[in-house]
């Protein structure tokens, strides 16, 4: 602060013009970073909302249901049928439905089995036949709830209005169906959990066993660093390759084994291969790599130095691995592990190609059975024109999103359990 | 490096008649050390003494540490370390074929620059090498003792369950040699063991070396030449050449090294000229 065209510095003060006008450029621009980062990560918060607010919009709302046949006519000397003994409710159905049905549904369960809420079931279902003639988003419902009341009441005189959940109990133990107040999702929960435990039990131990011999075992040679270079690689390949793979490989080729026939054990509807087992052999290749990356980077992490300290006492490389090396990156390669089976769960497009059903209404039995799973029933009933199904596939799609929540979370206790260490 | 008197080994042309073999801990003859084509080490020939303190000091980057770690076979993580020459154990050369790296390594223990205890409890940490090697017996006797010689059992009695991590520096150290003296080594390497810990804590380790070097062969790497004039018997001096290979200069007594070295280098260097 000596040159002549700096201002003379005040006793005790140290910052010249110049060095704060500098100091203050640079706060600037750190204030400038700051309101950007925090404006992507707002549009990212904007964008999952929106999302998550669209898809409970259509999940709830009033429902206009027109019925095939009016419930008070099926009364009983006055008594309407929510009254009615399981008897009367019998006779009513044997009465308004054909032979032929009745006799089917008395094959499935005899009648004197059967209770009394389940027959009043058959009989709103089979008889009385409620149709869904519009519905509402959520959002309509609740703010202009009188103006949905008078649309209803101008363009469907005939029809009654309830406020429907799309989500609820019946629709997460239904099976498939044709009409959408009826459909549930229950096959295809089973089918993507059946599906992801086959994945998870042949991925996770692959990908882990994989990155532990190339991180521990493995020379940097050329052979090595060749194989290291196309598993990174095929992290980024799209999936609906991997459902070519899995068509050709597991589905044609192995279709002898993926359909049970090898064993003895197989449906005959499923001899072509497209069962389970097909689906999660491809759902795990498809992962494979991203475990085996995110297995790598963890184990990488471990410091050399608690290797050494173990081969300095003695210790084997086995002893060394297993001991040290490993319970480290056990939270990392868990944390990995994760993310690629959330991303698994919610694969459609291998799947699609390796041949999920697009219509089943039984539970899959067993790896060698037929399989839908929740994001293949969501891409199907999106893609129907009836406006009803969008609102169960909205439905569906937070059961997903619940599924995959909720084994995440376990995921992360078990993985917490494990890093909980002293 | 022309006078060869009382223990004093020549670099080169060196004869290795007259020792008595019971002596000698281990003797390194023209131990060389290469990463990949680099020569790291040249021809070191030294004969290290049973049950004394040998302390290897010199110069930044001239290779201490590479020949300590040649004394248990640690380079050979390096995947491009290898050796030529012969490092004696008794009479038999640890690099053989039929020597397996492992067995090496429990007899020559090692305890390293910056305290790296296992994230396990102090029990564990001592006892684990052992279990791992197959030492069979009472452990707490053995986690005991072995705290007890690394003067580190009055303070951790009462927390053996503690995590090894939750101790100071000064402690975690000696904690890293307890758990390197219950796989009852002969020999224990200690590379700059004292050089991240406060005065206090180093005086501790160094009361300690001169403790453990009544049953322990104990080689150690310093920067702290004052430390390896309080703790050593002997002290080995490596300088780098020309070609950036580390050599030994100097090797003796640590009286008579640090009072009247033969070598100019030596002189040099712990005279504070060069290093």
């Amino acid at each position: 602060m000596t040159g002549p065209s700096q201002p003379e510095a005040i006793p005790g003060e140290t910052i010249s013009l110049q060095e704060s006008r500098r100091l203050a450029k640079r706060h600037k621009m750190g204030r400038a970073w700051y309101v950007l980062f925090q404006a992507a990560t707002m549009v990212g918060i904007i964008a999952l909302a929106t999302l998550l607010l669209k898809i409970i919009d259509q999940s709830f709302g009033y429902v206009a249901f027109e019925n095939e046949v009016d419930p008070q006519s099926l009364a009983v000397d006055g008594v309407l049928i929510e009254d009615l003994p399981k008897e009367a409710l019998v006779q009513i159905l044997q009465d308004n439905i054909s032979v032929g049905v009745f006799r089917r549904l008395e094959s499935e369960k005899p009648f004197n089995e059967r209770s009394r809420s389940d027959v009043y079931d058959l009989v709103v279902q089979r008889v009385v036949e409620p149709k869904v003639v519009h519905t509402w988003p959520l959002s309509v419902s609740l703010l202009q709830r009188s103006s949905v009341l008078a649309e209803a009441g101008e363009k469907y005189p005939e029809a009654y209005i309830t406020f429907v959940s799309w989500i609820d109990p019946q629709f997460v133990t239904s099976p498939q169906s044709s009409d959408p107040v009826l459909a549930g999702v229950r096959t295809a929960i089973l089918g993507s959990l059946w599906t992801i435990m086959i994945t998870i039990l042949i991925a996770f131990p692959l990908g882990v066993g994989t990155a532990i011999y190339l991180q521990e075992y493995a020379h940097d040679n050329r052979i090595n660093r060749l194989i290291q270079t196309n598993i990174n690689n095929l992290a980024g390949v799209p999936s609906i390759i991997y459902g070519m793979l899995g068509l050709a490989i597991f589905v044609r080729s192995l279709g002898a084994i993926t359909s049970g026939s090898a064993f003895g054990v197989g449906d005959p509807s499923t001899a072509n291969g497209r069962t389970i087992l097909s689906a999660g052999l491809t759902l795990a290749l498809l992962i494979l790599p991203v475990i085996i990356i995110n297995g790598q980077e963890a184990i990488r992490a471990v410091p050399a130095s608690l290797r050494q300290a173990s081969y300095g006492l003695g210790a084997t490389r086995w002893q060394t691995v297993w001991h040290h090396v490993l319970p480290n990156p056990i939270p990392g390669i868990l944390t990995g592990a994760i993310l690629a089976i959330s991303r698994a769960i919610g694969e459609t497009a291998p799947l699609v190609v390796v041949g999920a059903s697009t219509f089943i209404t039984f539970d899959p039995t067993g790896p060698f059975a037929k399989f839908t799973t929740l994001p293949i029933q969501i891409y199907q009933w999106t893609s129907r024109p009836q406006p009803e199904f969008r609102n169960i596939a909205a439905a569906a799609i937070l059961v997903l999103l619940i599924l995959l929540l909720s084994l995440n979370a376990s995921a992360v206790l078990l993985r917490n359990r494990f890093s909980r260490r002293i | 490096m022309n006078t060869t008197t009382g223990v004093r080994i020549t670099p080169k042309n060196g004869t290795y008649t007259g020792s008595i073999p019971q002596k000698h801990a281990i003797e390194t003859k023209d131990l060389r050390v290469y990463y990949g084509e680099f020569l790291a080490v040249k021809d070191v020939n030294m004969k290290i003494e049973s049950r004394r303190v040998t302390a290897i000091i010199g110069p930044s980057g001239c290779g201490k540490s590479t020949v300590l770690r040649a004394f248990n076979r640690m380079n050979e993580l390096v995947p491009t370390a290898h050796i030529k020459g012969e490092v004696c154990f008794g009479s038999k050369n640890i690099y053989d074929a039929d020597v397996d790296p492992v067995e090496v390594r429990r007899r020559v223990g090692m305890v390293f620059q910056k305290a790296n205890p296992f994230p396990k409890s102090i029990y564990e940490n001592v006892a684990w090498g052992a279990r791992i090697n197959g030492i069979k017996g009472d452990m707490d006797t053995l986690v005991e003792q072995s705290l007890r010689q690394a003067a580190l059992w009055d303070e951790v009695k009462d927390k053996l369950k503690q995590s090894g991590l939750s101790l100071s520096g000064g402690q975690q150290q000696r904690l890293c040699i307890a758990r390197a003296i219950a796989v009852k080594p002969e020999i224990i390497l200690m590379d700059e063991p004292a050089s991240a810990l406060d005065p206090i804590a180093t005086l501790k380790i160094e009361e300690l070396m001169r403790e453990l070097a009544r049953d322990y062969t104990i080689i150690v790497v310093t920067h702290n030449m004052q430390q390896a004039a309080r703790v050593s018997d002997f002290t080995a001096f490596f300088t780098v050449d020309n070609d950036r290979a580390g050599m030994l200069v100097e090797y003796g007594p640590t009286n008579q090294m640090f009072t009247n070295p033969h070598d100019a280098r030596t002189e040099g260097y712990i005279t504070g000229r060069f290093g």
